[in-house]
Formats: C-alpha cells, sequence, structure tokens
C-alpha cells in the first residue's frame, strides 16, 4: 500500500505543495538561524581558536577571552615550573588604538607573541613573511584589519602606520576567524606589544601551555590551577566557558531561540494542519479503504510513510536553501555562518517530530473512523 | 491469480452463505434509542442476487452494514460463509472483509488521485500482492466490464457510470464470495444505471457467490432472484422473482 499512499500524497497536489512549503520553510528557518547562532559563538571565541594551543592560563576569576585580567610576569615561569609542562609562553592581548593615515583611528585587537617562537601565530598567512615580525616595528595585520585600516590599496606589505603613536610597519597579512566584537587582529612580538601599550603595573594576558607528550590537556590544566592557584583551561574548556558568558549576558541566545522555536512552531502547524485536513477531506476515501479490509494499523502506516516522506523532502530542500544562504551570504567569513552536523542531526529529530505530530492527530481520526461512513 | 481466500472455510452446499435470525439493532440519538432493525430474519443462498428494497429508514443500509461486520447488532445471531460474524473482533472482521466481500457504495468511494487500474488494484495491494500482478488483474477485470480504454483515466475524467464500473471491479477482482451493493445506481441516470446493473450482474453472478444489492431503483428489479421488502425495521414481502412475475 506504499504506492497508493505516495500517490494520495503526490496527487493532492496543491495539498502536498502547500504541506512541502511549510516543512522546508521550517527547517530553513531552523537551519539557518541555527548556523548563524553557532557561527557567533565560533567567533565569540575566535580568540582562542585563531591562537591554537592546548591550555590557557589565566585569571582564576576570569570569565571569557575577551576579559582580560593581567597576571604578573612571573606567572609565566611559575606555570614552567609545574611537572608535565612542555612549554609555557606569554602572551599580550588587548584592544588598542591604531591611527590610521588621514587622521582617524580604528579600534584593534593586539596580540603579542613570544618573539623567539612567535607561539600562537595564525595558521595561514595570506602574503608576507610571519617570522618578519621579529624585524624593529614589524606587525601582522589580519585580512579583517586590512579592510578597516583602509583597504588593500592602502594597507599592504611595507606600509607604516601607528599604534598609540608608536610606529609600525606591516609584514605580513594573515587569515584569522573573525571576532564576535569585530574588532580586527593585528599582531606583534610580546615585548613590542608591551611598548605599544600605555604604562600598567600587570601586562601579561596570558600563559600559553602544551602538555608533555601523553599528559591530557584536561589534568595539566587541573594540576596547573592547583600548584599556582592561577585559572587554567583546555582551549575547549576555555572555548565554552566564552560561549556561556555570551549567552548569559547578552540577549543572543534567546533571540535566535525564540525564532528557532517559532520555526518549529510554524512549521508544526501548518503541517499539522494541512495533513488533518488531507485526512479529514479523504475521510469517505479512507472509511472505504477500512470498508474493504484496511486495518487501522495498515492506514497508519499509510499517514506516517505520506508525512515522513514529504518530511524528508522539506528537509533536504530546506537544508539545500539554507546552506546556499550560507554559502552566498557568507562567503569570506563575512557572516557568522556555521552549519554542523549536531545542528542538521537536531533538525532532523525536530522534523521527524513535527511530522510525528502532524501524523499523530490524523491517525488519531482514522482510529475513530467508523467504515460505516461509506454507507451514509 | 489466488485471490480466493485460503482460510475461508467453504460452507456446506445446502447452507445459505448468510444466515441471519432476530437481528436487532438501534442507534442512540441524544438520550433515546432509535429502533431501526425490529428483529430480521434472513437467509442469502450462493447464486443468489437479493434486492433489498423499501422507503428510506426501513433499515436495509443498515442490515447491510450488520452482515458487512461494520455494524454491531445488539441482538440476534449472523453467520457469514459459516463463520459467527458476532463473535469476531474488529481486526477479524476487517481481516475477514478483506479475505471474503465486496463492496460497492453508493458514491463509488474512489481514490481521487489514482487511476481506474489502480483504484480496481487497492484490494489486492490491501491483500500484499505485488504492484505488478495486482494491476495485470485490475486490468483483467476492468475489461470485462468494458472498461480497457479507459485504464489510465482517474475519477474526475470518468462519468457516472464509468467511475461505477471501476467501483464494481474493485470490488469483484478479489472474487469475493459475498458482493454488497449499497444503491449503486442512485447517483445515476436511469439507462446508465441499468447498463452498470447489467455489467455487475453479469461478471458478478457466480454459482458460488451472493450478491446483496440496496436499491430503489425499480428498473433493476428484473436482475434479482429474490426481492426483500423492508419497512420499519422488519422484512414485509420476500418476492421470489422469475420471468413470469416480472411480466
Amino acid at each position: 500500500m506504499n504506492y497508493v499512499a505516495l500517490k494520495m500524497l503526490f496527487g493532492d497536489r496543491a495539498k502536498y505543495l502547500m504541506l512541502l512549503a511549510g516543512l522546508t520553510f521550517s527547517t530553513m528557518l531552523i537551519v539557518q538561524q541555527g548556523s548563524i547562532f553557532w557561527g557567533l559563538m565560533l567567533w565569540s571565541q575566535s580568540g582562542i581558536t585563531n591562537i591554537n594551543v592546548p591550555i590557557w592560563v589565566t585569571d582564576p576569576n576570569i570569565n571569557q577571552v575577551e576579559e582580560v585580567k593581567p597576571l604578573a610576569d612571573t606567572a609565566v615561569t611559575v606555570v614552567r615550573s609545574v611537572p608535565g609542562v612542555e612549554w609555557a609562553m606569554p602572551l599580550y592581548k588587548g584592544l588598542q588604538r591604531a591611527k590610521l593615515e588621514d587622521g582617524n583611528y580604528q579600534q584593534i585587537s593586539l596580540v603579542g607573541l613570544d618573539a623567539a617562537t612567535l607561539i600562537g601565530r595564525p595558521g595561514v598567512t595570506l602574503e608576507g613573511r610571519i617570522e618578519e615580525l621579529r624585524d624593529p616595528d614589524a606587525v601582522a595585520l589580519d585580512q579583517w584589519a586590512v579592510d578597516r585600516l583602509g583597504g588593500p590599496e592602502r594597507m599592504k606589505i611595507g606600509t607604516v602606520f601607528e599604534i598609540n603613536d608608536h610606529r609600525a610597519r606591516v609584514v605580513a597579512i594573515v587569515q584569522t576567524q573573525k571576532s564576535f566584537q569585530n574588532v580586527p587582529f593585528v599582531y606583534t612580538t610580546y615585548k613590542r606589544a608591551l611598548r605599544y601599550t600605555p604604562p600598567e603595573r600587570r601586562k601579561l594576558s596570558y600563559v600559553l601551555v602544551k602538555p608533555k607528550d601523553g599528559i591530557p590537556a584536561e589534568a595539566l590544566a587541573r594540576r596547573i590551577a592547583q600548584e599556582t592557584g592561577l585559572g587554567a583551561y583546555t582551549a575547549d574548556e576555555f572555548g565554552w566557558k566564552t560561549i556561556r558568558w555570551v549567552l548569559k549576558n547578552t540577549g543572543i541566545g534567546v533571540n535566535f531561540g525564540t525564532t528557532v522555536f517559532l520555526g518549529f512552531v510554524v512549521g508544526m502547524a501548518i503541517a499539522g494542519q494541512t495533513f488533518y485536513l488531507f485526512t479529514v477531506e479523504n475521510l469517505k476515501q479512507f472509511g472505504a479503504l477500512k470498508a474493504i479490509g484496511a486495518s487501522t494499523g495498515m492506514l497508519a502506516r499509510m499517514i506516517l510513510l505520506q508525512s515522513f516522506t514529504v518530511g524528508l523532502i522539506g528537509y533536504g530542500v530546506g537544508i539545500g536553501l539554507a546552506t546556499a544562504f550560507g554559502l552566498t551570504a557568507g562567503r569570506g567569513g563575512n557572516l557568522p555562518y556555521a552549519e554542523t552536523w549536531p545542528l542538521l542531526v537536531g533538525v532532523l529529530i525536530a522534523l521527524l517530530g513535527i511530522c510525528a505530530f502532524s501524523s499523530a492527530i490524523s491517525i488519531r481520526k482514522l482510529a475513530k473512523l467508523e467504515p460505516g461512513i461509506v454507507f451514509r | 491469480m489466488t485471490t480466493q481466500p485460503s482460510e475461508i472455510p467453504e460452507p456446506p452446499a445446502s447452507a445459505p452463505l448468510v444466515h441471519a435470525r432476530g437481528i436487532v439493532k438501534s442507534f442512540r440519538v441524544d438520550h433515546t434509542r432509535i429502533p431501526v432493525l425490529k428483529g430480521v430474519d434472513l437467509d442469502v443462498a450462493a447464486g443468489e442476487v437479493l434486492l433489498l428494497v423499501g422507503p428510506s429508514g426501513s433499515g436495509k443500509t443498515t442490515l447491510l452494514s450488520v452482515i458487512a461486520g461494520i455494524l454491531d447488532a445488539d441482538e440476534g445471531t449472523l453467520t457469514v460463509l459459516d463463520r459467527d460474524l458476532f463473535s469476531m473482533t474488529e481486526d477479524e472482521k476487517t481481516a475477514f472483509r478483506r479475505e471474503a466481500m465486496g463492496f460497492v457504495f453508493q458514491q463509488f468511494n474512489l481514490l481521487p488521485t489514482l487511476t481506474a487500474t489502480e483504484n480496481v488494484a487497492v484490494p489486492l495491494l490491501i491483500r500484499g500482492l505485488k504492484k505488478e500482478a495486482a494491476f495485470a488483474r485490475a486490468i483483467e477485470v476492468l475489461k470485462t466490464l468494458g472498461m480497457g480504454g479507459r485504464l489510465t483515466s482517474t475519477p474526475s475524467h470518468l462519468s457516472g457510470g464509468e467511475q461505477q464500473r471501476v467501483a464494481i471491479a474493485r470490488a469483484l477482482v478479489t472474487e469475493p464470495r459475498l458482493l454488497l451493493c449499497d444503491e449503486p445506481t442512485a447517483n445515476l441516470d436511469a439507462e446508465t444505471g441499468h447498463r452498470v446493473v447489467e455489467a455487475l450482474c453479469r461478471v458478478g453472478k457466480r454459482p458460488d457467490r451472493a450478491m446483496i444489492i440496496v436499491t430503489h431503483d425499480t428498473r433493476i428489479f428484473e436482475f434479482g432472484d429474490r426481492l426483500v421488502h423492508m419497512d420499519d425495521g422488519r422484512i414485509r414481502e420476500v418476492q421470489h422473482m422469475n420471468e413470469e412475475e416480472l411480466r
């Protein structure tokens, strides 16, 4: 009877398209909003992912990566003394002002790396050589800084500008993930970063750590925290800590959650109502099927097949449209858009839930249907 | 083709296919019970075409529904093909209808998105037959009813008479032992109705099969072997039809 069920579904073109449109819209809305939400969450921890080290050591009361609470310079040595530490390097991170050629100022996120190792440097260098950061006044800009500071015509290898009235010369352009605050990254050495910044008693933002081979990052982080009294987190833990802070302190979670919920409700309402109408309008036909020997179980299987078929088609089309949106609008990393498999699985489960709900109200109607309806 | 059910026992040659005694049925409307069948006794023999006639509200369709196992009677006994219908569960009755009965409805009740062939194949698909085999058998039956040229037409592209022929083909495709027809000509003009019932009897009448037709249409009385007049929930008169009487 699968054939009959599918012919009934596809044959009633208007209802089928209505149903498909509802489920497609619902899928697209949930996937698109969910992907933008997760993209924003990834941006919120870009300060961590761009540096790409296993363990971050910082003030124990820190809430998130952009909230720097400076440490004493001795923290590096203290951390290096903890058993299991392969290396520990200082990192400066802070918001500074760059003065443009036209006299305007632009806020930048200045990152100071250990000069000897350049640990924490971005993985992709688009132009120039990042190793030249060791040269006098050298800085590396990320692709967003190039745009913000005047565009590729003005900001290129060899361009000179000022950071807090200190000379800075571009030696490399690197690729990074955009930050949540949309502030571009400018890289330099740790010592030069301290020179660029106003005098403070403490300037060390983070100590970056790698565990020795065979020592789990989680275990070493716990040990560093225990032995030094500092806050120590794996990159993953620090990323989630940052995400939790963003969710707690901004309206993003509620905002996107509401939209996703509305997508779910709209999908459920349209699919449920259309499917119910489809059943009600075919009640006599279903009654005839019952009269000629189709069991309620068989009719229920037909309904489920119809519902899940249109659901899966709507899922496919919806994801296709959302992906096309992501590829178009999010091209070049300009839009926070991260379509992940857990999201797609989650949406699939939600959609199957919508289909199950739609089927259930129709099956309930059919279960109560007396085949005697055909004699009236 | 093995559409003849294997689990339906062959009744003894002399036994009627339908044996109903003292059938009582009432419906509750608000807080009042309205009696519809008031003790109906009826036997239908193999090979017989029985016409149930009578005014509206006389209980014809209710009796048909009870015989079909679609409605439960309040009192009485009923055996169909030697099976006690009142002792069956709903699932057993559904399976029994699937295996032993065919139905022709007043309003055809064809699935609007299926072609004539597909509609006729539905009872076979319900029985679990493969699509190809079901379609082949459906085409065979449709051709015997003169519908060979409309195999791929959907109901909306068929006339009333053609739709009823498709419905008849659907009822006959499983070669049921008992064919139940509810006002099969009610939605057809006189000439079409006559032709449809003629086709129904030509193809459907068999020595081992009984046919019960509920009708108001006096022009199809000639096709019946017996005319059962119902009124006020009771059988008032039974008329054996033969050529002499028809004259």
